[in-house]
This record gives structure tokens, C-alpha cells and sequence, in this order.
């Protein structure tokens, strides 16, 4: 189902918007409108983040949020109950640390597809670094999506596209999650690099929340993910998030002049 | 054997290299990097020049006459109290930030617990010139207010983490999350023998000095290898620095003693070894106090140090294939073991070490009176007076 709304897109001529709201936040049901009001708003895909104890990969906005979701009692097993409850038209991606996912049994995979998921990210599994793991999520039912960072040399760039399916994300920076003002210059050149070597769709993530920066990466990615900004928003309401995604909706979808 | 690495940067099943993308190439640079070091000669020499002149190596061993009397044993005492700034940390500190120098890597991260290692870490980075940033959990900012002073005395910069139980844990993850924003011109020396590979076993040869040292001391002493090797167990580097010279021999009890907090059965404890089960936690898999969701649960020692929900992959390793055991000490009884080793030695150890003392104390009878026991008297208790005396002040 991913790989079918990208060459949507891309018939289109469309980049992709993905929204990322930590599932159970700011509470269980909030979560569920508003990942519906997200699909609303013209998102092309949503990544539900599991709640973790130990973030060590975000920052204190997505940190904050996973605190409240678990304060809520939403671990894995509860977020996948509310993606079933919020029955989308959109594809979902977990986006999730391993630990979650290793004690929820080797079963997850199946149970998470059966609630309505259709793809599997994780923050601190790197390709290579656990064969038996990662065969497990890669023939699975789920498309395992596979992270590259800015710091990656292109021939682990193309290492990792051919272990991902689904889409490639690519963290935008150095640094851990959180709204930037100003994403790095040579960001169109580390797209570039990886788009030599990758036949996937690349969404570029991590600090993107302005519908200026949406306009200026759809020139050069297939998608943006937007996260903390989104997650900041749902801490005000959910209508304000939606708005937000909504904007950003509307920036993508402008020409280039 | 025991400690044979099976896979790289795994020891059996345990460790690797659970971290964002983003940190790859940089724990490949350190790889090769330390590779790179460990070859060449002249790092070893600056190393041993330093550890010599400027640490104080090699520490002593140490009888303890009255104290072995009451186990009924030889007990000797591998004295890294006796360490510049009084306990092992400064062994892997020191290792590392020459590293980060050769890397040319000029601003130094460190996550630190009791304190010890942050003022480690400060001190090596101050005799270097190097930057230093320690990250701190607030209430351990409390519990060791003298550490955090040495510390910016020495320049470094103190950083307090509010997040989660304001400890290790998250003092931890803080100094992961600065390494992912700054690892092109930041070294984070870990520690512990935790974390993604190759920190374990770089953390554990460069303490590994420890046992080395106690293994031929005691050979010249006591004309004969311990019976058994005791040290406490937070994330395990003292332990795994005194246990290493000692995994091939085979009637070498190894002992590590955790920190069993309020009682193992109480909840609010810090013993992963001997409550937790097999998990992800800060780029590792091992033992790992958690719940049935994979959220790690709070760890709870009196001594800031063992206040972890984690531990060392090695020392997992050690535990499922039989060739060390690890053992549990109440808070109660640690601080009973705190006065112990003060009143009949005159030696007042760090409240991690305590743990090991009171596990000794526990075992009388245990041993033939020629035995010998081999005790890590991994830190020295100045830093803890403090938090004890209030705590005896509020029982009076």
C-alpha cells in the first residue's frame, strides 16, 4: 500500500506528505481524531510513534509526548487498538524504538498488519546491526522502512536502500527530532547522493515544520515528514495540528515558480 | 572461551549496536580509531606515563587483617580508592580522551551517576585541554553536590537532566542525544561497559589493567590466585576490569554483587542481573529492568552509581554461560558495609563498593581459612559521607 500511493504521487506529480503523531497522544481518543483529521488534511501517510520510556533519539517535544501517552497507559499493544479504531484510508507506519517491538513477541508483525498497519520503522535498529531481527521485520508483512542519516557514506546509502522497502527516510541533520529553523544547505546534495543510489521514494524528516521548508524540499524529496511540529500543535488542540498539516498540504502542493 | 567475543562486538547473544543511523559511521571511526591506537606504541607509552605519574599506578593490594578475621578468610583489597580522584573511572577516562585527541576530536561528552566518572572525565579533560561536558540527573545533583563542585572547579561544564528519574538512566540517554547532534567533532567516553560496540570491550580493556595488576600482586603476596574475585555491579566496569585477568581461570569464583535497593521482591531495586530480562536499553542488549511492554522500568540503589536499570553485555554473558555469579545487597546492608570496612580498616569505601564488602561480610564461613578473597574497593567514600550522615541523622 506504500509503494502504491507513491507511484500515485508520482503520477501526479505530487510530493508526499507524512505526518507523525505519537500514538495515545495528548490522550487515547485525541489521538484518534486526530490522526483522522490528518488524513483530513491531505496527509499521504501516517507514522503513529509507539511511546517509549528511553527516547534517546528525540527531542524534549516527541520525549514530552511519549511521557504522556505512556502516563495514558497506550504501549504498543494500545496503540495498535487505537490505528484499528481510527480505520484509515492512508497507509500507517510504526515508528517505533526495538525494545517495544522485541517484547511485544514475534507475533507483533502480524498483529499490528491486522490492526490496519502497513509499514515498520525503527529508531535504533541499523541495517547490519542484527541479522536475525531484522529478517524478522524485513519478511514480515509489514514494509520495513530504513533510515539514512547525514553522516552516511554513499555506499552504506546504497546498502541500506536495498534493504528498505516502502519509502527511504532521510534524517535532514545531525541531532535528534525537533523543529529547526534552518535545515543544512547541502541538504539538496546529501538528496542527490542518495538519489544515485536509491530507487526508492525519499522523504526527508527531522526539523521540517514551515510550510516554506515543505515548498523548498519538494523540489528535491518525494516527501516530507513532519513530527514535532505536529506533536506541538496536538499539545494546543488538535484542530491546531490539523491546520498545520493542512498548510503544509497546501505548500507542498504549490508548483515551483 | 568465556569471554571469546562470538560475533563481532557481541558477546554471545549479548550487545551490538542498537543506535540511530545517524551514530554508525561514528562508532566505526572509533573503531577503527582504537584499532589504530592500540597498535601503535606511542600510545601506550603516553597511557602508561600517565597512569604511573599521573593516576598513581599500580595501585595497591592491600591486606585487611581485622576484616578477614570476622569472614574467617584472607580477604585483600584491590585499592582503586587510592586512584587521583579516587576511584577506577579515571582508568577508562584517561584511555579515552587520548583517543579523542588522536581522532582529533576536541570536545569530550560523559554521562555520569555517582559522580565519579564525571569527575574523572573533567580531570583528564583538564590535564588534555580538551572541552568537557557532563551530563547529570538532578537528583543525583543532589545526592553528590561535592562531585558536581570538583567538577566545575576543574572547567567542566555540569549539565542537570530532568527527565524521567532524574538519574543515570537519563543522564545517559541526555549524552546520547548530544553525541548524535555533535559526533563529527565530539567524543562521548561512556563510563561503563555499557553501550553500543566497541564500548564494552574498549570500557573493560582499558580497566582491565585493574585485574592484571591484582592477579600478579596477589601471585607475589599470597603465592597463590584467589579463590574468589568480589566487586559491585551498576554497569559493571570495576567488576569487568577485575574479572577479565581472571575469566580463563577456571577455579576462579567470580562474584559480581548488584544493588538489591529496598529488596528484590520490593520493586525498587537496580538488580538487571538478577530481576531483569534480555532487552534494548542505550544501543545494547542485555539484561534490563523492564515491564511486559519493553518500557524500562526505574532502577532504585541508595549508591547513585548502581542506580541503573542496565548493565554491561559482558556481564550477561558471564551470567548465562555459569563463569560468574551475581548476587544481590539490600540498601540496609550496604550501608552496614559502608561502616564495616571504615571501622575495622580504617578504610571508608564508595557505597558501590560497600555493596561488595557487605556481600563478604554475609559469606562467613563460606571459605577455607587459606583461602584467599579478592575484594574491588572500586571507589572511596568521601563523596557518599554526606548523603549518609543525613541519612543517620534521620533515623536518630
Amino acid at each position: 500500500m506504500l509503494t502504491d500511493r507513491f507511484t500515485a504521487l508520482r503520477a501526479g506529480g505530487r510530493r508526499a506528505l507524512v505526518c507523525y503523531a505519537t500514538a495515545g497522544h495528548p490522550d487515547p481518543d485525541s489521538s484518534v481524531a486526530l490522526w483522522q483529521g490528518l488524513e483530513g488534511a491531505g496527509a499521504d501517510v501516517l507514522e503513529v510513534g509507539v511511546p517509549f520510556s528511553d527516547p534517546m533519539a528525540d527531542g524534549p517535544v516527541i520525549q514530552a509526548s511519549s511521557q504522556t501517552a505512556l502516563a495514558h497507559g497506550v504501549s504498543l499493544d494500545r496503540a495498535l487498538e487505537l490505528v484499528a479504531r481510527a480505520k484509515l484510508g492512508i497507509p500507517v507506519v510504526l515508528f517505533s524504538y526495538l525494545n517495544p517491538l522485541i517484547a511485544a513477541g514475534h507475533d507483533v508483525l502480524r498483529r499490528a498488519a491486522a490492526a490496519g498497519v502497513h509499514g515498520v520503522l525503527v529508531t535504533d535498529l541499523p541495517v547490519g546491526s542484527d541479522a536475525e531481527r531484522e529478517a524478522w521485520l524485513g519478511e514480515g508483512p509489514l514494509d520495513f522502512v530504513r533510515l539514512v542519516a547525514p553522516t552516511t557514506p554513499v555506499d552504506r546509502m546504497a546498502e541500506i536502500a536495498r534493504h528498505g522497502r516502502g519509502f527511504v527516510y532521510l534524517i535532514s541533520r545531525l541531532g535528534v527530532t525537533g523543529v529547526s529553523d534552518q535545515l543544512p544547505t547541502d541538504l539538496p546534495q546529501t538528496i542527490g547522493r542518495l538519489r544515485s543510489v536509491c530507487t526508492l521514494p525519499i522523504c526527508v524528516g527531522f526539523g521540517v515544520s514551515r510550510p516554506e521548508q515543505a515548498r523548498s524540499l519538494g523540489a528535491h524529496a518525494d516527501g516530507i515528514v513532519v513530527g514535532s511540529a505536529i506533536v506541538r500543535a496536538a499539545n494546543e488542540s488538535v484542530d491546531a495540528a490539523v491546520r498545520l498539516a493542512a498548510g503544509l498540504r497546501a505548500a507542498l502542493d504549490e508548483r515551483p515558480a | 572461551m568465556a569471554t571469546q567475543v562470538v560475533e563481532e562486538g557481541r558477546f554471545g547473544a549479548f550487545g551490538g549496536r542498537y543506535v540511530p543511523e545517524t551514530l554508525v559511521p561514528a562508532l566505526d571511526e572509533l573503531e577503527q580509531a582504537l584499532e589504530a591506537a592500540l597498535a601503535d606504541a606511542s600510545f601506550h607509552a603516553e597511557l602508561n606515563g600517565l597512569l604511573q605519574h599521573y593516576v598513581g599506578r599500580p595501585s595497591a593490594l592491600c591486606d585487611a587483617p581485622r576484616f578477614s578475621a570476622q569472614v574467617g578468610a584472607p580477604v585483600w583489597l584491590k585499592r582503586e580508592d587510592l586512584n587521583h580522584t579516587g576511584a577506577h573511572k579515571i582508568n577508562n577516562a584517561l584511555a579515552q580522551a587520548l583517543l579523542a585527541r588522536r581522532m582529533g576530536k576536541r570536545r569530550i561528552i560523559a554521562e555520569t551517576g555517582a559522580g565519579q566518572h564525571g569527575v574523572a572525565t573533567a580531570t583528564v579533560c583538564a590535564r588534555l585541554g580538551l572541552e568537557c561536558v557532563v551530563y547529570m540527573g538532578e537528583e543525583d545533583m543532589r545526592r553528590q553536590r561535592l562531585n558536581v563542585y570538583r567538577m566545575r572547579l576543574m572547567g567542566a561544564t555540569v549539565v542537570p537532566v530532568t527527565a524521567g528519574t532524574r538519574t543515570l538512566k537519563d543522564a545517559t540517554t541526555e549524552a546520547i542525544r548530544d553525541w548524535v547532534t555533535t559526533c563529527p567533532t565530539s567524543h562521548y567516553i561512556i563510563g561503563s561497559v555499557v553501550g553500543p560496540a566497541p564500548y564494552p570491550r574498549m570500557v573493560r580493556d582499558f580497566q582491565a589493567i585493574i585485574g592484571r595488576e591484582a592477579r600478579a600482586q596477589l601471585l607475589e603476596r599470597a603465592g597463590r590466585l584467589p579463590r574468589t574475585v568480589v566487586a559491585c555491579v551498576g554497569g559493571g566496569s570495576n567488576a569487568m576490569g577485575i574479572f577479565h585477568a581472571f575469566v580463563e581461570d577456571a577455579d576462579v569464583e567470580l562474584v559480581g554483587v548488584e544493588a538489591a535497593g529496598h529488596g528484590l521482591d520490593s520493586g525498587a531495586h537496580s538488580a538487571s542481573l538478577s530481576r531483569g530480562t534480555p532487552g534494548v536499553l542505550h544501543g545494547a542488549l542485555s539484561y534490563l529492568l523492564q515491564d511486559e511492554h519493553g518500557q524500562v522500568h526505574p532502577a532504585h540503589s541508595i549508591s547513585a552509581g548502581l542506580d541503573y536499570p542496565g548493565v554491561g553485555p559482558e556481564h550477561s554473558y558471564l551470567k548465562d554461560s555459569g563463569r560468574a555469579t551475581y548476587v544481590s545487597i539490600t540498601d540496609e546492608a550496604a550501608l552496614e558495609g559502608f561502616a564495616l570496612l571504615g571501622r575495622l580498616e580504617g578504610i571508608i569505601p564508595a557505597l558501590e563498593t560497600a555493596h561488595a564488602v557487605a556481600w563478604i561480610a554475609s559469606q562467613r564461613g563460606r571459605w577455607a581459612g587459606d583461602e584467599p578473597v579478592l575484594l574491588c574497593v572500586s571507589g572511596r567514600g568521601d563523596k557518599d559521607v554526606a548523603q549518609v550522615s543525613e541519612l543517620a541523622a534521620g533515623s536518630d
